[in-house]
Order: C-alpha cells, then sequence, then structure tokens
C-alpha cells in the first residue's frame, strides 16, 4: 500500500519520514499522475491560501475531490490541511480555495498569532495515553455534522475527528516522535 | 497545560512555510496582492531594500501603525524586521504580535558584537547567513530559521547563489567528517560541537533555509530551490518590476514546480521588465549589507 503527501508546499518531509517509519510506501504528490496508486493522501499544514490556490490551478483539487467520493482515496487533513477539507471556513480570504469534503465548520488561526502557539499534552479517543501535540497558528473544529466523530477535544473545541475515511487534526503530529495518529490514518486507507 | 514559545513551536512555523514565497510589502494593497498570488508570509517594511540602499541614512524597524494595518489587511503570517542586535525594537514587534521576526542586515546593525538574544522571546525568528558558521551561530542565539543573505535590493541572485553553495558544501564536509575533526571544525568556524553533531545526523542544517537577497524572477527562484533552498524571500524583485502581480504569481508557481522546465517556460512568459538589477562589482565595501553582523 502506497500513501501519498500533497507536496505542494508545508511540513512535507516530515510526514513522508512519519510513513516510511511506519514501514508504508511514501509518495510526494506534486501533479495529477502521482494521486494514481495511492490508497490515501496526507494534506499537511501550510498556508491553506497557497496550498488551496495551487491545487486548483495545476488540477488537483478536482481529482483529490472525486476520489475521495468514490471511497478510493482516505483523506488526512494536518492544520492546514484540516483548513482545506473542510465543508465551511471561518476567517478565510475572499473566494478561499476549498476541497470542501467534510461536514465540519472550522475557525482558521483559533488561538491567536504564531506567539500564542503552543504545545499541550491531548488525549485522543482509543489510545491508551496522551500525545503530546504541537498547535501553529493552528485552526479549530467549530461545528460538525452528527456523521463527524470527534476524536479529540479541549476547551476551545475540537481539534481532531473523523468522518468515514476523512480525518482532521488542528495539531501537527509530524513535529513530535510519536507515530499513533499515523498508524491510525493507515488502518484508515485500503 | 499550554507551553508557548518552545523551540519546538518557533522552529515548526517556519517548517510550514516550506516551498513558499515570502514576499516584501510596504502597503496594505501590496499586502493584498501578494496573499492573493499565493505568499506563504508577507515581510512587511516601510521600504524595500533596494530604496533602502537609494535612500541612504540609517534604516530602522518600520512604524507599528503600518505593520498593524497590513496584520488587520491579511490571513497569512506577516513578518517584520528589526535592526541586528535591537533587543528594544524586537520587544516592541512581539508585543504588537507580528508572526515572525527578520534580524536583518537590511536595517542599519545597532550593535557591531552582538544579535538579539533570541531565547528569551516567544516570537520566532529568522536571521541572515553566508556560511555554516553563522547560520550555528544564530541558531545557537535562538533563530528558528535560516536564509541566506545574498545581497539585498540588487535584483543580482549571484550572492544568494554564493551563500547557498556555500552552506550547502561545508553541510556536505560536516557529514564526513570523523569526531576529532569535527572538534577542530567546531573551533575554527566559532559554533558548538553539539551543533555540528546535530548537522551531521541530520544531513542539513537543524532549522529551514531559504534563499533571499537578489531574486527577481520565476528563474531564480527554481535555481535556488534546485540548489537545496527550502523556500524563498522576494524582497524588491516583485514591486520594483512592471507588473507585480504577474511576477508574484509566477514565482510562486515556480518555486513549486522548480524541477519542471514546462511550467517554468509557461510562467516566465509576459511578464514585463524586471527590476532593474545592481552589477556587484558597482558597490563600494559600505554598500554591501552582507558584512553586517557575521
Amino acid at each position: 500500500m502506497k500513501i501519498g503527501v500533497l507536496s505542494v508546499q508545508g511540513a512535507v518531509t516530515e510526514h513522508i519520514r512519519h510513513l516510511e517509519r511506519c514501514g508504508v510506501g511514501a509518495v510526494a504528490v506534486k501533479n495529477r499522475e502521482s494521486l494514481n496508486g495511492i490508497s490515501g493522501l496526507i494534506i499537511p499544514g501550510g498556508e491553506s491560501t497557497t496550498i488551496g490556490k495551487l491545487i486548483e490551478t495545476f488540477g488537483l483539487a478536482d481529482l483529490i475531490r472525486e476520489r475521495n467520493r468514490q471511497g478510493s482515496l482516505a483523506v488526512f487533513g494536518t492544520c492546514a490541511g484540516m483548513v482545506l477539507i473542510a465543508r465551511d471556513i471561518i476567517d478565510g480570504i475572499k473566494g478561499q480555495p476549498k476541497l470542501g469534503l467534510m461536514d465540519i465548520t472550522v475557525q482558521r488561526n483559533a488561538f491567536g498569532r504564531q506567539k500564542e502557539s503552543f504545545e499541550t499534552e491531548v488525549e485522543f479517543k482509543s489510545f491508551d495515553a496522551p500525545l503530546t501535540a504541537v498547535f501553529i497558528r493552528a485552526p479549530i473544529i467549530e461545528k460538525a455534522s452528527p456523521e463527524v466523530e470527534p476524536l479529540a477535544n479541549m476547551p476551545e473545541g475540537i481539534v481532531a475527528a473523523r468522518q468515514g475515511n476523512l480525518l482532521a487534526t488542528s495539531f501537527h503530529p509530524e513535529l513530535t516522535d510519536d507515530l499513533r495518529v499515523h498508524q491510525y490514518f493507515i488502518r484508515m486507507c485500503k | 497545560m499550554k507551553e508557548q514559545g518552545t523551540f519546538r513551536v518557533k522552529k515548526g512555523m517556519a517548517q510550514m512555510q516550506k516551498g513558499g514565497v515570502i514576499m516584501d510589502v510596504t502597503n496594505v494593497e501590496q499586502a493584498r496582492i501578494a496573499e492573493k498570488a499565493g505568499a506563504v508570509a508577507v515581510m512587511a517594511l516601510e521600504r524595500v531594500p533596494s530604496d533602502i540602499r537609494a535612500a541612504g541614512g540609517v534604516a530602522r524597524m518600520a512604524d507599528p501603525e503600518m505593520i498593524m494595518s497590513i496584520m488587520d489587511t491579511v490571513t497569512i503570517p506577516v513578518m517584520a524586521k528589526v535592526r541586528i542586535g535591537h533587543f528594544a525594537e524586537a520587544q516592541i514587534l512581539e508585543e504588537l504580535g507580528v508572526d515572525y521576526i527578520d534580524e536583518s542586515e537590511v536595517l542599519t546593525p545597532a550593535d557591531e558584537q552582538y544579535h538579539v538574544n533570541k531565547h528569551l522571546f516567544k516570537v520566532p525568528f529568522v536571521c541572515g547567513a553566508r556560511d555554516l558558521g553563522e547560520a550555528l551561530r544564530r541558531i545557537s542565539e535562538g533563530a528558528a530559521m535560516i536564509r541566506t543573505k545574498g545581497e539585498p535590493g540588487t535584483g543580482n541572485v549571484v550572492e544568494a547563489v554564493r551563500h547557498m553553495r556555500k552552506v550547502m558544501d561545508q553541510v556536505r564536509q560536516v557529514i564526513s567528517k570523523a569526531d576529532d575533526e569535527l572538534v577542530v571544525l567546531a573551533r575554527e568556524i566559532g559554533v558548538s560541537l553539539e551543533l555540528l553533531k546535530e548537522v551531521r545526523s541530520a544531513g542539513r542544517l537543524p532549522v529551514v533555509n531559504f534563499a533571499a537577497g537578489g531574486i527577481a524572477s520565476p528563474a531564480d527562484a527554481s535555481l535556488m530551490m534546485q540548489l537545496g533552498s527550502d523556500g524563498i524571500f522576494v524582497g524588491s524583485g516583485i514591486f520594483k518590476s512592471e507588473k507585480p502581480q504577474l511576477v508574484a504569481e509566477a514565482i510562486v508557481k515556480a518555486t513549486l514546480h522548480y524541477d519542471d522546465p514546462k511550467v517554468l517556460v509557461e510562467v516566465s512568459r509576459k511578464l514585463g521588465h524586471a527590476m532593474p538589477g545592481l552589477e556587484m562589482s558597482t558597490l563600494t565595501e559600505a554598500d554591501r549589507m552582507q558584512e553586517r553582523g557575521i
């Protein structure tokens, strides 16, 4: 099984390294061709406005939507990736590009500017011990439809959730040595 | 409990900028153009480096009012510059809430001996470097991101190339060195052995490394990415060109598809006149900003 990492901008190599540590073949996805033959796609942290614009420009967005809806591509969005897969975005730029796959409403930069960025311990559903979560100008899930299963909560809102073959985290599991969130996603990929 | 401003959080912010373009802007309108073009961040300053060169005199931190107006306009991160060693300017920018501080040789240095102690801040810093020694000295002072110095405001990429090649070459040397050889190298370039060992085991600088100082075209961006940059700063190259919006978009696309000549042909067409450049030999010793803060 191969899993792709959207290689447009952001923390691409960090996700690839984590997938390799999990023993899975990792593919950097930069164009339509490299989307073939992967069962899952990680959309990394970065700037959602930049990544969103470029995947529309270079024809990746439609193909990701199509394959996810057919059920042949699980998608995991971290931080900016969470913003991109959300159905609704609060405080986006005018005409903010998005994939709109998951029935969640996401607030961008929900914890403030960079100096308010932080790390903390988070309880993740089904994990036997908490994980260290790194939040960088992070978004949060403000609203979720009943089909969405929250996996981690903070007083401010939901910070990890799953809906079918979609996974989203506000934080960056690729910035710590803990592989459990990646292993969780790998189990979601057929 | 939330732990703010850890080195992982500061360095992580730069990791999220990788593969992107950070653009110098001097007003709200330019900031909008940059965001629309797909910039991953903007650098708010009163004058772009080529105008700082032309104006002469002392170049200082920008007016907080102007930086705030840009922070209110765009949703992408906003960076701003302080003079080398001017920790009071840095305290002001941190309080203001900028997302990254550039301790920059483009401004007139405030301290000829000491850089800002960047460990004391929650906001991350980026610093310029011409070689591995400078880069690691800045990291030991707390810098969470490095960029080449290049020669700012010239539109001439030659110095950025020199600095990127130099750092890459030195990293390759470090990788092949034995422990006892590293001890000597550490002493020679004035850095700690621990940092050199980190470079050896990671096979690269321990923080994100962007190219800056003279990048003025999509081809320049591609060149720097192919030499191993993690991303691109463009200063005067966009808003001193004839068609800023087109040049900004083209450099963003070229930074992504730096290794795809087909895309590079497409984005390099019809961009109008690039910024006029400066030949290095026309600069006097005093004109060279890269010699500041080493």
